[in-house]
């Protein structure tokens, strides 16, 4: 009897505390979206209400208004669905030869694709700045999109997914004389999707997300993604307006959270086996 | 029939041709090009007017405060980010593997994995708003529960701490997640068989779950060292280095300088690279020597 209760008491502080842990990470979210919706004075209240009198939607409207957010969005769409589309065309013929093929300097050539892995965007930029300059490239969105084409990290993790793939598939495949193009299509990327899956969603997250890259690479507003436009809202609409800067801060979150909401498990899955392999 | 097996030995070098090219151009040859720079005064409206000055930038550097202030402010990020990261990564794994609760478990792992896949620009600016000094909830908790409020990312004593803890809060799921791969692959008769020899909680976790899952907790050091010396994004947006230069840091040293001083941000950069090739292989030294491996 003693111990039942001891054990009921005992659940019930472990229920408690991962409670309050939850809270810690989903908390500021929800103050984000509650924020959004106050007015003005309301966000300036002593003590802080969880709240809004009135939900104020005029906030998004006023968020959107205060800078070119049409073009911001366009252009993070753009520049997200243009590499990951290019990574996949580059990625998959570059990982079935690394996989499937025996060729001379293969090994150097890997390496260097590993060593490509290892150095930080964070000092490249500048060279990589002054030669799509010198390329008159710089008013465009391709320096956001060029520099990421190839995905080390994808051709890795590809790759090794494409050595499961027994070569008596692929020999039996060139008998019926099918093209090296038919075999990675048909047969390579169907056994390799959830590989495929990974990268893309990583690519997905990264890339609309990314802050610093689009930060040194534009000069001009044209061509800027949301991140930067979200990020500029405090010059615009003045340091203390939270509820105009969480507005659009909901925005941004949206895509990414409505993704998670929806497909959590394949996210968290993709992020696992990343981290592993 | 000779010239068919030429395109056939081509045919690999042709696939990864397009792949090869974009890492030579994009990340190979900017390296060589970031050196060269390093060596130049650079004048970004006027080319021609750029100038070799030698060893002069790294001169330079070396005896700037303000270098030796940023490289200092990343050792202290990078080293309380990552102890407390893995600590709590840790925790929370063995916390969620508990058997009792499994659905609550896995709301709390969805839970604390939320904050990794959205925009640093967006979390920095929700805890912006947490750790205003007048109107943040923050303090207000604080003074709800009697402690005094803090000034958060506006004084230099604190600063560094509130950057710290938004950096730990955005990442920790993840670690934490990866940690929790590593559990479950431990393959249960090694715990049956402590359990018959009757080892206490502690010593099984010291001598059998410590012990099989170092090869992941060695990956997250190494990853987490190497992305917390290119600490940026939320130092830009929270603090843009201040106050007082208390959260200024290499990336953000370089990336002040990359317009008015390029060739000096240039050399911050091959000494930023250094530092973190030398980490990388002094762990995959010490990786071959001391890391269980199945």
């Amino acid at each position: 009897m003693m111990q039942s209760k001891w054990s009921l008491i005992q659940s019930g502080i472990n229920y408690l505390l991962k409670g309050i842990v939850l809270l810690i990470f989903i908390f500021p979210f929800l103050w984000m979206i509650m924020t959004a919706l106050k007015t003005f004075p309301e966000t300036m209240v002593y003590p802080p209400k969880l709240l809004p009198s009135m939900p104020q939607w005029s906030n998004f409207v006023t968020a959107m208004q205060s800078g070119p957010f049409f073009t911001y969005t366009k252009n993070s769409i753009i520049i997200t669905f243009s590499i990951i589309i290019l990574q996949m065309l580059i990625m998959i013929p570059a990982a079935y030869a690394f996989a499937k093929y025996r060729f001379k300097g293969q090994n150097i050539l890997f390496a260097l694709v590993l060593l490509a892995f290892m150095i930080p965007g964070q000092v490249t930029f500048i060279p990589v700045y002054l030669m799509l300059a010198d390329w008159g490239m710089i008013n465009t969105l391709l320096p956001q999109i060029l520099p990421f084409v190839a995905n080390a990290f994808g051709i890795f993790l590809l790759r090794q997914y494409f050595m499961q793939v027994p070569t008596e598939i692929i020999e039996s495949a060139r008998m019926d004389n099918a093209s090296e193009f038919m075999i990675m299509y048909k047969i390579m990327v169907p056994m390799s999707l959830p590989a495929l899956a990974t990268v893309g969603l990583f690519s997905f997250v990264s890339h609309w997300n990314d802050y610093f890259w689009p930060l040194v690479m534009t000069d001009s507003t044209s061509v800027r993604p949301l991140t930067i436009g979200i990020a500029m809202l405090r010059e615009t609409e003045g340091i203390s307006n939270w509820n105009i800067i969480m507005a659009g801060n909901v925005v941004l979150v949206m895509p990414i959270l409505l993704a998670y909401l929806f497909s959590s498990k394949q996210i968290v899955k993709a992020f696992v086996y990343s981290g592993i392999k | 029939m000779n010239r068919r097996k030429f395109w056939l030995s081509l045919r690999p070098y042709m696939m990864i041709l397009p792949a090869m090219l974009a890492i030579l151009c994009f990340v190979i040859y900017p390296v060589f090009y970031l050196l060269k720079l390093s060596f130049y005064k650079y004048n970004l409206l006027n080319h021609a007017k750029s100038k070799f000055v030698g060893g002069d930038n790294y001169k330079q550097l070396f005896a700037k405060d303000e270098f030796y202030i940023a490289l200092t402010n990343t050792v202290v990020y990078t080293v309380v980010t990552v102890l407390l990261t893995m600590l709590f990564a840790t925790l929370l794994a063995l916390w969620v593997n508990q058997k009792k609760g499994k659905k609550f478990n896995a709301l709390l792992q969805a839970g604390i994995f939320t904050p990794h896949i959205i925009s640093i620009v967006s979390i920095a600016l929700v805890w912006m708003l947490l750790m205003d000094p007048n109107h943040g909830i923050l303090n207000f908790l604080l003074k709800s529960v009697g402690l005094p409020p803090s000034k958060w990312l506006q004084s230099s004593s604190t600063s560094m701490m509130s950057v710290i803890l938004v950096s730990i809060w955005h990442s920790v799921g993840y670690y934490a997640l990866i940690v929790l791969a590593a559990l479950r692959s431990v393959p249960t008769p090694i715990y049956e068989a402590a359990e018959l020899d009757n080892a206490g909680k502690f010593t099984t976790f010291y001598r059998i779950t410590l012990p099989m899952i170092s090869p992941q907790l060695f990956f997250i050091l190494i990853i987490m060292t190497i992305g917390s010396f290119k600490v940026f994004d939320t130092v830009r947006i929270m603090t843009g280095g201040g106050p007082n230069n208390s959260t200024s840091t290499l990336v953000y040293h370089i990336y002040e300088y990359r317009s008015n001083n390029l060739g000096y941000a240039s050399a911050t950069g091959i000494v930023l690279m250094l530092i973190i090739a030398v980490l990388t292989f002094v762990y995959f030294r010490m990786l071959s020597k001391k890391v269980h491996y199945q």
